[in-house]
């Protein structure tokens, strides 16, 4: 008993435990996601969190020693944003055809998100630093952390903030589509899609792109839009 | 070799953009420059190429990536039982919101039946 006692206290203090942690638990709440049909309540990234902040909790093992390891798989973020050109360039007839649209509802939708969480906070009294962390909640996680650190906020707080904008709009989308009547022609696939890459960024867009291949590449397309704007234009009304 | 070489274009672009950003102080996050400039090399077909495979490839899994953030929930523990609840009500309701107008928006200014099939 001692020995694996040991054994624990030593792996787990290494960065070979983070990063196996983190991709594991993914991997099983994925084949998990997959038999349930892709239920929103079975959403992935919602699942592996739980797991692994219990697992810490459970264990005593500090953040910073699980992000020794999780930081492989968070640097990836940074080429990931910079990928995000691929869906916005094989989308740019498209995008050339109904620029106007797509980018007045990008503008639309992130205004109301971001303005709609800075006001609620304010008005529920939450501290001014948190306020400014959950402003930038739209855009994928490593921008929102830039953003919220240039307006004030608090990095890490942003892009949590982030990760749960994304897990409810994972979660919700579905719901709220069929409750505005949206079916599945393509027209409908194109609102779909590019609403939860608005309001839901990458996690709406991985749940995009699992149901249908159009919907996937406009919430791609829309993702990258938000973080154009929401990155120019976030900082300089707020600073 | 291809996806080992879009890798390294994707890392340039990041590496360019980061350079950019702070040299000339611009309020946008290095990546965000990134991405901007991949978007312009991505004329010349031989970026296509290299980039295509690794950049589907990333944003495929892009939720994994999303998880060590979000694990960092543990060290908020006390912000969050403080907090917490309002937070997730702020964060539910402006989601929702975000949702709605986009679609709204998008479903009065988008023609009937617009041509989607723009697949190169």
């Amino acid at each position: 008993m001692n020995d694996f006692v040991e054994l624990w206290v030593y792996l787990s203090s290494t960065p070979l435990f983070g990063l196996t942690a983190t991709l594991t638990v993914y991997v099983l709440a994925s084949a998990v996601y997959q038999s349930v049909a892709l239920a929103p309540w079975a959403n992935p990234v919602l699942w592996s969190v739980l797991v692994l902040s219990g697992l810490l909790l459970a264990t005593d093992v500090a953040y910073p020693t699980y992000f020794s390891g999780a930081q492989f798989i968070h640097f990836l973020l940074g080429p990931a944003v910079v990928a995000m050109a691929w869906p916005l360039w094989t989308r740019r007839a498209a995008l050339r055809q109904h620029g106007l649209a797509f980018g007045a509802a990008a503008l639309v939708g992130g205004a109301v998100a971001a303005a709609s969480a800075g006001l609620l906070a304010q008005w529920l009294e939450l501290p001014s630093d948190v306020v400014r962390s959950l402003i930038p909640k739209s855009m994928t996680a490593p921008v929102a952390m830039g953003v919220a650190e240039q307006i004030g906020g608090v990095p890490a707080l942003a892009a949590l903030a982030a990760v749960i904008t994304g897990m409810v709009g994972g979660l919700s989308a579905t719901y709220w589509f069929a409750w505005l009547g949206l079916r599945t022609s393509d027209r409908d696939w194109m609102i779909r899609g590019f609403a939860i890459g608005t309001a839901a960024h990458g996690i709406g867009a991985a749940r995009a792109t699992q149901l249908n291949a159009d919907a996937g590449a406009y919430a791609g397309l829309a993702l990258g839009l938000q973080v154009l704007l929401g990155a120019v234009l976030l900082p300089w009304l707020l600073r | 070799m291809q996806p080992l070489q879009g890798l390294s274009v994707l890392l340039l672009m990041q590496a360019l953009g980061e350079g950019l950003a702070r040299l000339f102080a611009l309020p946008l996050p290095g990546p965000v420059v990134g991405m901007a400039l991949l978007l312009l090399a991505l004329r010349w077909p031989w970026v296509q190429n290299r980039v295509a495979e690794v950049a589907m490839f990333l944003l495929s899994h892009l939720s994994l990536l999303f998880v060590p953030v979000g694990v960092g929930v543990v060290s908020y523990m006390s912000l969050l039982q403080n907090h917490g609840w309002r937070m997730l009500l702020v964060l539910v309701l402006s989601t929702w919101l975000g949702l709605l107008t986009t679609a709204l928006t998008l479903r009065v200014l988008l023609p009937a039946h617009p041509e989607t099939k723009s697949h190169e």
